[in-house]
């Protein structure tokens, strides 16, 4: 009998191609398996059981017949609630969305349908994609599957769970400031933020434009390969996408037959990211762990620096909340979305449905966002925070003439349990790691490296490569993947 | 509502963002505003003389797709969200002008 837990894709496929088992078969055992475990784990905000078998029954008639989209037709995948999929919802876990159909797929749904995917339940998330626990989400507090007093991190947290608690094989997130790797890391998950431009963010609703990136939440570094194989790729639809072809073959096909060793790797160890007040105990052992395993495959750690590693944060709850007030802008009553019952003329119409319709975090940034541009502040905020940007981008260049990838934590401390951050700036400074990438566009991966032994809660590790180097990080985690000391971090439930 | 310490008029930016808040809610975010802002005013210690913006990490201009006509997203799928329609034709939203001024 398979195990749904540790089921990936590259599993899935082979089952499916040797006739083990159907996508019918495979994609009931996995309903059944959400079923059981979502009133524990709330991962889910919606799921169409109907459309899923439906999609199953199509693939599995494609197969007989010969004509199989790829390997991995039939296998499902699980899709955080803020990318479009013409015919289901999307909420944003915002109540301002509730109702909403997606009138079309985005394009990273258009590749995986035409690859045969069984798209499977839609995962919660922070409001707007803001937050770092999920519990912004307008509708449920998602669980996390190691320990159900804490929180799964956010704001990808409804996919890290439904991954790491085995209701799917494979999700998509999104990341802004570490909204995949975060919650990758609290669920003992691999997370990867691909470089900016890397996958179309058409069909994405939008955060922060020149942030914002989807990338796979999956049970090995293989299927993270895999999955960017799948969604990588220059989109007339979106103009920031880039013209960058992946390697020959692919990502995952240098993983294939693949001997554990880093020989002629340099891995740089920013002092800045070492001298974080706060990191828990346990998170500095397993990082200290990690750094002897990689050592050991023989990659050579060298120091770096990234001198302004201290104003990242500030410069990115600048620049997000600014490009979040205006992207949520559309948001106004009119064309879609919710309008307040207690609207009478057109000004009424935005603030009544704007103010009933998102919640306080989502309030709260766009507040900001607006203050910083506001006449008289725009300068001395948003402009000066741009030129830090381009400080911090170029930290990460001078760094990579040292080294070829990057080793961080990914958070200060495991999963916290739920209302234990309820001040907004405490909550924010638990991206401390993540955010600095985002800024300057590389691309990063969160990978488990083990338990922390005081939470006894799952902690990763951060290897972060420069723009298009997915390849580096791929390579560097599945090395690790394979060595390290815990073979196998698989959830309790 | 009284501008915060800081000078952070909460009023004032409610109504640039179109957002009505209620008194209690609005006399909260004034303090986490200045808790937000009085964080990120650390950029204030360094020099950016003669440094230029990002404002995208891969910076790209003149990105033109090629012009080929093709049809567009259907009009009724596109109202099928809309809170309120005129016969599913038009979008039904509030008055905008003030009677007066229709004359």
């Amino acid at each position: 009998m398979m195990d749904l837990k540790k089921l990936t894709m590259s599993g899935a496929a082979q089952l499916l191609a040797e006739k083990k088992i159907s996508s019918a078969e495979l994609c009931q055992a996995y309903l059944d398996r959400i079923a059981a475990l979502e009133p524990k784990v709330s991962a889910l905000l919606s799921l169409d059981a109907g459309s899923v078998m439906a999609q199953a029954k199509e693939s599995d008639a494609r197969r007989a017949a010969g004509k199989a989209l790829g390997p991995f037709d039939g296998v499902p995948v699980t899709i955080k609630d803020n990318i479009t999929v013409k015919g289901q919802p999307c909420t944003c876990a915002s109540k301002i969305l509730q109702g909403f159909v997606s009138p079309y797929d985005a394009t990273v749904i258009a590749k995986l349908k035409a690859a045969g995917m069984v798209l499977m339940g839609r995962a919660n998330m922070d409001e707007f994609a803001m937050g770092s626990s999920c519990e912004n989400s307008a509708y449920q507090k998602t669980r996390n599957p190691w320990n159900t007093d804490c929180v799964p991190g956010g704001s990808s947290g409804g996919s890290a769970a439904a991954v790491s608690a085995g209701e799917t094989v494979i999700a998509l997130g999104s990341d802004t400031g570490g909204s995949i790797r975060q919650p990758a890391s609290f669920c003992g998950i691999v997370g990867l933020k691909p470089t900016y431009g890397r996958v179309s963010r058409f069909g994405l609703v939008a955060f922060a434009s020149s942030l914002d990136q989807i990338g796979p939440m999956s049970k090995d570094v293989m299927d993270s390969a895999l999955m960017l194989d799948l969604i990588a790729g220059q989109d007339e639809r979106d103009t920031t996408s880039l013209p960058a072809a992946i390697p020959e073959g692919g990502f995952a096909a240098a993983l294939k037959d693949f001997q554990p060793s880093l020989k002629g790797m340099k891995i740089g160890l920013p002092k800045e990211y070492f001298e974080v007040e706060g990191v828990a105990p346990g998170v500095k052992k397993v990082t200290a762990d990690a750094v002897e395993t990689l050592k050991s495959l023989g990659a050579e750690f060298v120091d770096i620096s990234l001198p302004h590693t201290k104003y990242s944060m500030a410069c990115y709850y600048i620049i997000a909340p600014a490009e979040a007030s205006a992207n949520l802008a559309r948001f106004d009553g009119i064309r879609y979305g919710y309008r307040s019952p207690n609207a009478n003329d057109i000004l009424s119409t935005y603030q009544d449905s704007r103010g009933e319709g998102f919640g306080p975090e989502v309030i709260r940034r766009i507040m900001l966002g607006t203050y910083v541009l506001s006449s008289g502040y725009y300068d001395a905020y948003y402009v000066r925070a741009q030129k830090v940007r381009t400080l911090i981008r170029k930290d990460f260049t001078d760094a990579f003439e040292k080294c070829d990838v990057i080793f961080t934590p990914v958070t200060p401390a495991t999963a916290f349990k739920f209302g234990e951050k309820s001040d907004p700036m405490q909550m924010y400074l638990s991206d401390v790691f993540t955010t600095a990438l985002n800024l300057a566009g590389n691309c990063g991966i969160s990978i488990p490296a083990g338990l922390d032994p005081d939470t006894h809660m799952p902690s990763g590790i951060q290897l972060i490569a420069p723009s298009l180097a997915e390849d580096r990080l791929f390579r560097a985690a599945r090395a690790f993947e394979l060595t390290r000391p815990e073979k196998e971090i698989v959830s309790p439930l | 509502m009284a501008a915060s310490s800081k000078g952070i008029d909460v009023a004032h930016i409610a109504a640039l963002a179109r957002l009505r808040l209620s008194p209690e809610a609005a006399a909260k975010l004034a303090g986490e505003m200045e808790n937000i802002v009085g964080y990120v005013e650390m950029l204030s210690e360094l020099d950016v003389s003669g440094i230029e913006p990002t404002a995208h990490a891969v910076p790209r201009s003149n990105v033109i797709r090629d012009d080929v006509p093709g049809t567009s997203f259907p009009h009724d799928a596109m109202l099928a969200n809309a809170p309120a329609t005129v016969d599913q034709e038009l979008v039904k939203v509030p008055q905008v002008l003030a009677e007066e001024g229709m004359a």
